[in-house]
């Protein structure tokens, strides 16, 4: 009996002690990102190396900010994450660079500043961009650069088949140059369904040049668009693997040369000059014709909340520097990005005419969680790639799968 | 091997009831620097495993009894919910279809795992020249990481360009859309964790076997018994400790397994290949507006089902040794 007591206690003692050393690594570790003048950004290159150009931009940015700059590359994915815990550690970096939609919800959590708080300039950028960032009026961070889909196109392929790039404006006019590329043994189109966050990026351009709206995903314009791709699969012009490619299976596919079109992003352009053909690019179209609204993806540079808000000013002076119209240009160019500002993007097609098309693809894209869906967007996209993938497998028909999916958006 | 256990414990017992004989003077103060000394001794992996293991294991509970959203859970004071994310789980369409998946996919790969390890561990303990670099060979499962496995297989059941669709195109079967039609996914991903689970059968079968006496298998050829008599009357009853022991760690490793379908298929597609594993981490980490309640929730429902299947080992085990 005594026995029992005396050991609870002791293990009463342990638990305390573990406590106040718990205690102990949290405050120091709150301490730690705030001393001195080290100052932390967190981004989602993780390709980039200490010896690369963005990371010589970002200590540059530093040095005229008049700190030092401790640069921390996680994974996409992973990031979001990271900062969420972060933020409720009271640790968060000092500059955050992170995914477009994202930043609605670290915005919902109030891990971000507003610009009001952090005085930082947005006026010169696009309005269209800027609306993944922004959230009842308040805007959270600054777009770095932005990217979006477009079509690429085998240009020996697209020849041998007889089809004329140009004649591709519509729905129509597409199936029926993949009619004719099929008739010539070759493969339709290829594309990224995957059941993540991706599968919807790449099914929106389609879904919004039917017309539909994210608000409504079994109207008829939304089935229409699904019921596009699903006959795809089913008559042969896409292989059945796009049910589970990401964009970077989807372009090995592209890059093997069987395939007359390719949905993907400006993130490729550098894979495609290694291509063992000729290319081009188209934007994607729409229903009726005319291009479709893309989804803009690409990041934003954030002011995350910080204890010590006096930090905000030298954060400021390194986003403003960051994102300042030639720092822009470089950091595009690294990225492959089109820049979200009008005079910059001018200077980008005008020193690579290739860009041109990326440009007006970019011009015409639209947030995913605009529209001020915010955080509504992400109780969306889900039912509605859950929808994608059970309509192209054949588990449901793509009315079935869109009513079930907008049954399921407006549960959540 | 467990009969020495058995009798050390024994021992131990017996000891320990020796120690509550009435005590001779002056021996409880040197029994109780004794004990301050084992505190000591203790103290570091106590407070390891409550670091480590206790803490964590808390917080996740704590995390399926409240209703979080991102920013409760940055900013704190997320209400109490009691059992409302276990609710919302339970009820949740997808809970049955994922519970059956988990259910058959732990069932499945451990059944295949452990008799084609049984079979070859039995093989290899025929020597033959090159067996041990055969065994070694088959290891190689077990080296490589989840990452490269995973991926491997999702290249070589690709519909489209896939190797096995390929062979099978030679024999003139169809194309079977192994990762990307829902009829398929399951049985996919469980070929493929079973091929990674056979090394660590074979291993622990293997050394089993060498623990087996020879003079009993030689006793038994000379009563005249042929090869499969041989297998169910005496490797089989011996082996069924170690037996025992392989399967519930399969069983635990099973259960959670998550790198290998989250590569092959995301759990799809449309959830056919999602189990409880997949689906928390769907639910916490796989959206961007992250589920951390319903998600912990599916979490603490795996961990008590390998907590339910260590328990039935236990009580299984003792009852052996009773016997």
């Amino acid at each position: 009996m005594t026995g029992l007591s005396r050991r609870r206690r002791l293990a009463a003692v342990a638990v305390t002690a573990l406590c106040a050393l718990a205690g102990a690594g949290c405050s120091s570790t709150t301490d730690g990102p705030s001393d001195g003048g080290a100052y932390l950004v967190w981004d989602p290159y993780p390709q980039f190396a200490d010896d690369s150009e963005w990371v010589a931009l970002l200590k540059k940015c530093g040095t005229s900010a008049g700190v030092t700059v401790e640069r921390t590359g996680y994974d996409t994915t992973d990031l979001t994450n990271k900062a969420l815990l972060a933020a409720q550690q009271g640790n968060s970096p000092d500059v955050l660079i992170v995914d477009n939609p994202v930043i609605s919800t670290l915005a919902e959590a109030g891990a971000l500043t507003t610009t009001e708080e952090n005085k930082l300039d947005v006026s010169s950028m696009e309005a269209n961009l800027l609306g993944a960032g922004q959230r009842d009026g308040r805007t959270y961070g600054v777009p770095i650069g932005a990217n979006t889909l477009a079509l690429y196109y085998n240009k020996d392929l697209l020849t041998a088949a007889g089809v004329d790039p140009a004649s591709v404006k519509d729905w129509t006019s597409l199936t029926a140059a993949l009619t004719k590329v099929k008739a010539k043994g070759k493969k339709g189109i290829t594309f990224s369904a995957i059941g993540t966050e991706e599968g919807s990026f790449q099914f929106l351009p389609w879904f919004w040049g039917s017309g539909a709206q994210l608000t409504a995903l079994d109207s008829p314009q939304a089935v229409s668009a699904l019921t596009l791709w699903t006959d795809w699969l089913k008559q042969g012009h896409s292989p059945n693997s796009v049910i589970n490619n990401t964009q970077t299976t989807s372009w090995q596919e592209f890059a093997t040369g069987d395939y007359a079109f390719a949905e993907n992003g400006t993130w490729q352009l550098a894979n495609a000059e290694k291509l063992g053909f000729a290319y081009g690019t188209i934007a994607i179209p729409a229903s009726a014709g005319g291009p479709a609204p893309a989804p803009t993806g690409g990041e934003f540079v954030s002011i995350p909340v910080q204890n010590k808000t006096d930090r905000y000013a030298a954060s400021q002076k390194l986003v403003a520097c960051l994102t300042s119209a030639d720092n822009l240009l470089t950091t595009d160019t690294t990225l492959s990005y089109v820049a979200p500002v009008a005079a910059v993007q001018e200077r980008q097609a005008a020193a690579d005419p290739k860009l041109k098309v990326w440009v007006e693809a970019v011009r015409a894209a639209k947030g995913r969680t605009g529209d001020n869906l915010g955080t509504k967007y992400p109780k969306i996209s889900e039912p509605l790639w859950t929808a994608v993938q059970a309509a192209l497998s054949g588990a449901k028909s793509p009315r079935e799968a869109l009513t079930a999916a907008q049954a399921a958006a407006t549960a959540r | 091997m467990t009969s020495t256990t058995r009798k050390s414990t024994a021992t131990r017992g017996r000891g320990g009831a020796a120690n509550t004989a009435p005590p001779r003077p002056g021996a409880s103060r040197v029994r109780r620097s004794h004990r301050r000394w084992a505190w000591g001794f203790l103290a570091p992996v106590t407070l390891y495993l409550l670091a480590f293991y206790a803490y964590p294991l808390y917080r996740n509970v704590e995390l399926s009894l409240r209703e979080y959203t991102v920013r409760s859970f940055v900013q704190g004071g997320a209400p109490f919910a009691g059992l409302d994310n276990y609710r919302t789980v339970l009820t949740d369409p997808a809970f049955w279809p994922t519970l059956t998946h988990t259910v058959v996919f732990t069932a499945a790969s451990l059944a295949f795992q452990f008799s084609i390890g049984m079979a070859l561990a039995l093989f290899f303990r025929q020597h033959f020249p090159l067996s041990g670099t055969l065994r070694a060979l088959i290891l190689v499962p077990w080296l490589l990481p989840l990452i490269v496995s995973a991926s491997t297989w999702s290249w070589l059941l690709n519909s489209d360009s896939g190797l096995v669709n390929a062979a099978l195109g030679v024999v003139g079967v169809d194309q079977v859309n192994w990762l990307t039609s829902p009829g398929w996914s399951l049985t996919s991903v469980i070929i493929a964790n079973i091929w990674i689970g056979i090394p660590f059968n074979l291993v622990v079968l293997y050394s089993g076997l060498q623990a087996i006496p020879t003079e009993v298998y030689e006793a038994s050829a000379l009563d005249g018994a042929t090869g499969w008599q041989r297998f169910w009357s005496i490797t089989f009853p011996l082996l069924r400790p170690v037996s025992a022991i392989t399967l519930l760690l399969g069983l635990i490793y099973t259960l959670k397994v998550f790198d290998i379908i989250w590569i092959m298929t995301r759990g799809g597609p449309t959830d056919s290949s999602a189990t409880l594993a997949t689906w928390s981490y769907r639910l916490g980490f796989g959206n961007l507006l992250p589920e951390f309640g319903p998600g912990a929730a599916v979490g603490n429902l795996l961990i008590v089902m390998a907590l339910i299947a260590g328990l039935v080992y236990i009580r299984i085990q003792r009852r052996q040794n009773l016997r």
